[in-house]
């Protein structure tokens, strides 16, 4: 919206300030002016002003000059606008509201013998040329600048019509099913019975509020007019707009609420520009009100607003006399409030004994102006009170603190996971919250519990992300396409599942990995990053918490078990004390091809809210031994079918408090072993805590460690 | 520190926080909806929540008074993206509620935390400003950290940049909150509420001009804050 400096000083020829000096103080007063562009000598400035959607009331010149009176002291001069005697009229122009819950107000004048053409200036100070040429809005015909002047000098929308085109009356209705006009705008439009309408008694002729008929406009051929001016309901009016997907200036104004006041001012104002070129005004103005609509706009009931309240909200003030009564009503009667002081609880004074209490007691009863819809309530009041008095004039203060600091019930594990990964050499990453349909089938833990948008941003972002694997493999292809060939990341986010009903949100992590390890260099071999090093980052990940069991397996591909998303015989499920805790390997190859990624992708995920039920590990010190230890290697030939995960667990079973560290030290194969078979050599250490291991003993543990391996299929070779 | 869920009803995400049915201000929220929402009673109605401000609501509604609290959060709009415009961005929330809580304790609370966080010479100022859930509402500017108040091209000259949205808590936040939590009495209890946006002050603090940066998951990007 823009202002003109010349246009605010015609309203208000004592403003004390230069142009720059007037921007910061409306500003700093919430009438915010983002620009302010010298117009050359005598033209003043023009101002961009950024007003904020509760005050309709101030986004034109009119209302921006009643915000300088209240800053400066001023007194604003009413609009008033002379019209010539009206010629008498037998029979008044009909105007009937029949939709009362809507219309509030409709003033009707009938202008006869008018002239449409360029408009001329009517009167000193207020001039369609200059004001019109400085805003670079065109100048159309007199009709037309006529009700843009009032909208742009008091925001008031007006309408005029060729009385002509107008039969019997007008009627402020609900369109009827099948109803239709053509808008201004040359659209045919089809009514819906809750639109509002201005009907005459044959047709519609306009959308209420939002946007005039074709048929009865005014054209060059015009003699006679109907000026309106009037006051819609905003919700009726941003339904209708809405429906037909209409946002004019008018619709903007009547849906946060119009001046019930205005419209009387607005009509004369209009009616004024258009005599200016010759005609006659036929009968007084017909002015169809509504009570009940009166009542809570122009009419409210006053406000009760208790000094206490304003300074208990508000606080200190670096002034140190701080919000007066005088602040207080200096403010709000500028603004256009009125104050009625109530008694001032004079009992309260009374009881204390220094007089000097009352002081700070006083309560007003404020009546709102009718320009001020949003103005309802004693706290709107305050605002009012801390706007004027500048907000930069408060203290700065610190509410006292009481307590300490309780994080998040999930934040310590968190950043151990983040703290964990970025450690391991990957970067965090930020994934799109949605992904496709195809995508959320494919790659959801659970099928058919992917939960779509009803508007979404494209079809690839159409339900709500399952699984973080897809955004994950967006963001790996992302850097592979733009030949960014090592990559490693994770993401920390929600995963969401559930129905249109109901929608569960759950934390997941996932992690991908691309290219080399470590990156390419002179002085160090790379090579490529491999299923077990993402494996290492997983177990590093899971090894944080407290938990008793951490295994992986994996399924034949026949299982039907394995992802689908990932590679039949190169992925493995985490397995966390007896509960599935997510999925890694290297993604599938068909996948992979559909995305025309060659390099072998490994990513996974894991599901957060599993790994979080369980406690961050906190390492217990142990005595570390003085005495030997020592260690036997066991040679074992198994079945291909059966991992390391099973020998480790057999081991484990045993509980022998000397058996201190095994681990698979080699794997092989060679000709010497039967079909399907491999060799493993096991590698275990023992040592006792207080004393030297006697052969005896130690020939009992390997006894022990061969019977439990041979249960699970182990055998010792030969 | 609280946390909330992204998927939030109409109620906590609109209604509760003053934004009523059929009013304007929700034209300011582009909102991405659940599917399948129509015929469900509105304040039912599941939506991608555009603020964390319903974190408020639900944090008031567990609790009695005294509340303080910060709520970090991903939220979202149906925004077509540009530079500095994505449909996913964070915001960082703040409630203060308690007995006397006043306009000037907001005004220090947030000039001691954005000196906190830019540094101790950093100033600030206060607008009059409009969310429908705090009244009075405020804008609230820092003095530039590039030029120290001189005037820059990241200031546009200004020496001023603005950072966050703050204000009052609106008694009729407190009436909803009221309904489940009775002690939360805007005669006897006041608050104050702010909000910023986290990719904002990082691009900023960090000279980042597309906002699509944090979301695209760029080595050669994120390979520059390690
Ligand atoms: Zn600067």
């Amino acid at each position: 919206m823009k202002i003109l400096t010349k246009w605010l000083r015609a309203y208000l020829p004592d403003l004390p300030v230069d142009d720059a000096q007037l921007a910061e103080d409306l500003t700093l007063r919430g009438i915010a002016v983002e620009g302010v562009y010298d117009l050359g000598d005598g033209s003043g400035s023009l101002y961009e002003m950024d007003i904020t959607t509760n005050r309709v009331d101030a986004m034109n010149h009119y209302g921006v000059a009643r915000e300088a009176t209240a800053i400066y002291g001023l007194t604003l001069p009413p609009l008033d606008f002379k019209l010539p005697q009206p010629k008498p009229v037998a029979k008044p122009f009909s105007v009937r509201i029949e939709a009362e819950d809507a219309c509030g107000r409709f003033t009707a004048r009938v202008l006869r013998g008018v002239t449409i053409g360029p408009s001329r200036d009517w009167f000193a100070g207020a001039e369609v040329a200059t004001y019109f040429g400085l805003l670079e809005q065109k100048q159309i015909s007199n009709a037309v600048d006529a009700t843009n002047f009032a909208w742009i000098g008091m925001g008031q929308p007006t309408h005029v019509f060729d009385l002509d085109k107008i039969e019997g009356g007008i009627i402020v209705r609900r369109a009827r099913k099948g109803e239709r006009v053509k808008t201004l705008d040359g659209v045919e439009r089809v009514l819906d019975p809750e639109d509002l309408i201005i009907a005459d008694h044959a047709k519609p002729l306009g959308l209420a509020g939002v946007m005039g008929g074709w048929d009865s406009m005014i054209t060059p051929e015009t003699k006679n007019v109907l000026v309106e001016a009037a006051w819609f309901d905003p919700v009726a009016v941003r339904r209708t707009a809405r429906r037909h997907g209409l946002h004019t200036d008018a619709s903007h104004r009547f849906e946060r609420g119009a001046d019930y006041n205005a419209a009387e001012v607005a009509s004369a104002l209009v009616s004024s520009i258009l005599l200016a070129n010759g005609g006659w005004i036929e009968g007084d103005l017909v002015d169809a009100r509504v009570p009940a609509i009166e009542a809570r706009t122009a009419n409210r009931k006053p406000v009760e607003l208790k000094l206490s309240e304003v300074r208990r909200i508000l606080g200190t003030t670096i002034d140190a006399e701080g919000i007066t009564a005088a602040t207080v009503e200096g403010v709000l009667t500028a603004l256009g409030c009125g104050l009625a002081e109530l008694a001032k609880k004079a009992e309260l004074a009374k009881k204390a004994e220094l007089a000097e209490l009352a002081k700070g007691n006083e309560v007003w009863l404020v009546s709102q102006p009718s320009w001020r819809l949003d103005l309802e309530r004693e706290i709107d009041l305050i605002e009012e009170v801390a706007r004027v008095y500048g907000y930069n004039r408060f203290a700065n203060t610190l509410p006292a603190f009481g307590e300490g600091v309780r994080a998040l019930l999930w934040a310590a594990q968190e950043s151990e996971v983040r703290r964990t990964l970025l450690a391991a050499g990957f970067h965090e990453a930020i994934g799109s919250t949605f992904c496709s349909a195809a995508e959320a089938a494919l790659m959801a833990p659970q099928p058919g519990l992917a939960v779509p948008l009803g508007n979404p941003l494209s079809e690839e972002a159409g339900v709500l992300r399952p699984s973080l694997v897809a955004g994950m493999l967006a963001m790996i292809a992302g850097n592979l396409h733009r030949d960014v060939s090592d990559v490693r990341l994770f993401e920390l986010g929600t995963v969401f599942s559930g129905t249109t009903e109901k929608v569960d949100e759950r934390p997941a992590l996932s992690f991908g990995a691309v290219g080399t390890l470590p990156e390419q260099g002179a002085l160090h071999a790379a090579r490529a990053i491999e299923f077990h090093d993402v494996k290492g980052a997983v177990e590093q990940v899971v090894g944080r918490f407290q938990s008793r069991t951490v295994l992986f397996d994996r399924f034949l591909a026949e299982a039907g078990l394995t992802p689908e998303w990932l590679h039949p015989y190169r992925a493995a499920r985490v397995v966390v004390d007896g509960m599935t805790a997510g999925w890694f390997g290297q993604l599938h190859p068909r996948v992979a091809a559909e995305r025309k990624l060659k390099e072998p992708v490994l990513l996974g995920e894991l599901y957060l809210d599993r790994l979080y039920k369980l406690p961050l590990r906190q390492p217990i010190a142990r005595e570390i031994s003085r005495f030997q230890p020592v260690r036997r290697d066991f040679s074992l030939v198994l079945d291909e079918s059966i991992a390391w995960e099973k020998i480790d667990q057999a081991v484990a079973g045993l509980r022998i408090p000397e058996l201190v560290e095994w681990r698979a030290r080699e794997v092989f194969r060679d000709a010497k072993l039967g079909a399907g078979e491999y060799a493993l050599l096991l590698g275990a250490t023992f040592q006792a805590a207080d004393r030297t291991l006697r052969e005896e003993e130690l020939q009992e543990f390997q006894a022990r460690v061969v019977e439990a391996v041979g249960k699970v299929g182990a055998r010792l070779r030969s | 520190m609280g946390v909330g869920p992204e998927v939030e009803t109409d109620y906590y995400n609109f209604e509760s926080m003053n934004f009523p049915p059929g009013h304007p201000a929700r034209d300011t929220q582009d909102t991405l909806v659940v599917a399948g929402q129509e015929r469900r009673p509105q304040r039912d109605r599941l939506l991608m929540r555009t603020h964390t401000s319903p974190v408020q609501m639900r944090t008031m509604e567990s609790q009695p008074p005294p509340v303080r609290i910060v709520i970090p959060g991903k939220v979202h709009r149906n925004d077509a993206a540009d530079a500095t415009h994505s449909p996913i961005f964070h915001q960082v929330e703040g409630l203060c509620v308690d007995t006397n809580i006043t306009f000037s304790d907001l005004k220090g609370t947030l000039d001691h935390a954005m000196k906190a966080l830019f540094g101790s010479a950093v100033k600030t100022r206060f607008f009059p400003s409009f969310f429908p859930f705090t009244e009075p509402s405020a804008d609230v500017q820092i003095s530039c950290i590039f030029c120290g108040g001189k005037g820059c091209r990241k200031c546009k000259n200004s020496g001023w940049i603005e950072l966050l949205g703050c204000g009052m808590v609106d008694p009729a936040v407190f009436a909803f909150a009221a309904e489940k939590q009775p002690t939360y009495d805007p005669k006897k209890i006041s608050g104050f509420a702010f909000g910023m946006g986290v990719e904002r002050i990082a691009m900023m603090k960090y000279g980042i001009s597309e906002i699509g940066s944090f979301f695209a998951g760029d080595m050669r990007f994120l390979g520059q804050f390690v």
